[in-house]
């Protein structure tokens, strides 16, 4: 049985999670999906996996959530309230998500995921110093490939952000 | 003591919630909520399963699933800047010039 921190940090995350797609304004959206990111670290730290916790923490409530929310404040206008989406739609969304639930969650229970034998965790937890050693030995490749292409994604970004427009125009003024 | 079986429940959780954002919100924004939740449903499974087979791999996979997702929304989100210039909304029924 799952204990009381458990229970709080998920009701922390799916509770935040629901409030960030059906919030009225889309900052306080964009809040509650950091709270909701936090609470996903809050459970990787449970795993005992604090060093992707931390990196979870960095990344998206240090670097993501600030980007959406600066993202939200540049498109500020009516455009930030969302029209109200037709009720057809969203009664059909709330019976694919029990749909969902109810499906998988029903295999996962058959497949023996649960049983006795195979859901505790007997085993020691993985050290940090294991995660560096692989990192720089047998995933080289992939954490050079890696920066490949967030500085790939970085250079789409400013690329894409650009305006012609105004650059020409200030050609012109010098 | 904590389980298997509870962290799975969780993602699943949390990735019907993050499939109904995507088929119901029709701002693009959100949209991109719902696949950041997705994403990390995804995580919690690889790092509840490592930690129960002590399997360094599952970690590294989340790791590095997490350094592309924020690449991701780095460019989702440049899009979406792209859009809301060209059409001064971001609700994604209006991006319809490719529409034949």
């Amino acid at each position: 049985m799952a204990d009381a921190l458990f229970i709080a940090v998920a009701v922390l995350t799916i509770g935040a999670a629901i409030v960030a797609l059906e919030s009225r304004e889309l900052v306080y959206g964009a809040i509650a999906l950091a709270i909701s990111m936090l609470g996903i670290a809050g459970f990787f730290l449970l795993l005992e996996a604090p060093f992707v916790a931390m990196f979870q923490i960095t990344v998206y409530v240090g670097a993501v959530a600030v980007l959406v929310i600066f993202t939200v404040m540049l498109v500020r206008t009516q455009a930030l309230f969302s029209r109200k989406e037709d009720r057809g739609r969203k009664v059909a969304g709330i019976i694919l998500l029990l749909i969902f639930i109810g499906g998988i969650g029903s295999i996962l229970l058959a497949s023996g995921l649960g049983s006795t034998g195979f859901t505790k965790f007997n085993l020691p937890p993985i050290d940090i110093a294991t995660i560096g050693r692989q990192m720089v030995t047998y995933y080289a490749p992939v954490l050079i490939l890696l920066g490949l292409t967030l500085a790939a994604s970085v250079i789409g970004a400013l690329a894409l952000a650009r305006r012609e427009d105004i650059e020409q125009k200030n050609e012109r003024i010098n | 003591m904590n389980e298997l079986i509870d962290f799975v429940i969780v993602a699943v959780i949390l990735f019907a919630i993050g499939i109904y954002g995507l088929v119901v919100k029709r701002n693009a924004i959100r949209m991109i909520f719902s696949i950041e939740i997705i994403a990390n449903a995804a995580n919690l499974n690889l790092i509840a399963f490592s930690r129960n087979l002590h399997n360094a791999q599952g970690q590294m996979f989340a790791l590095f699933s997490i350094a592309i997702a924020a690449a991701e929304v780095a460019v989702g989100l440049g899009i979406i800047i792209i859009a809301y210039r060209l059409y001064k909304e971001i609700d994604v029924e209006e991006f319809r010039s490719m529409k034949g």
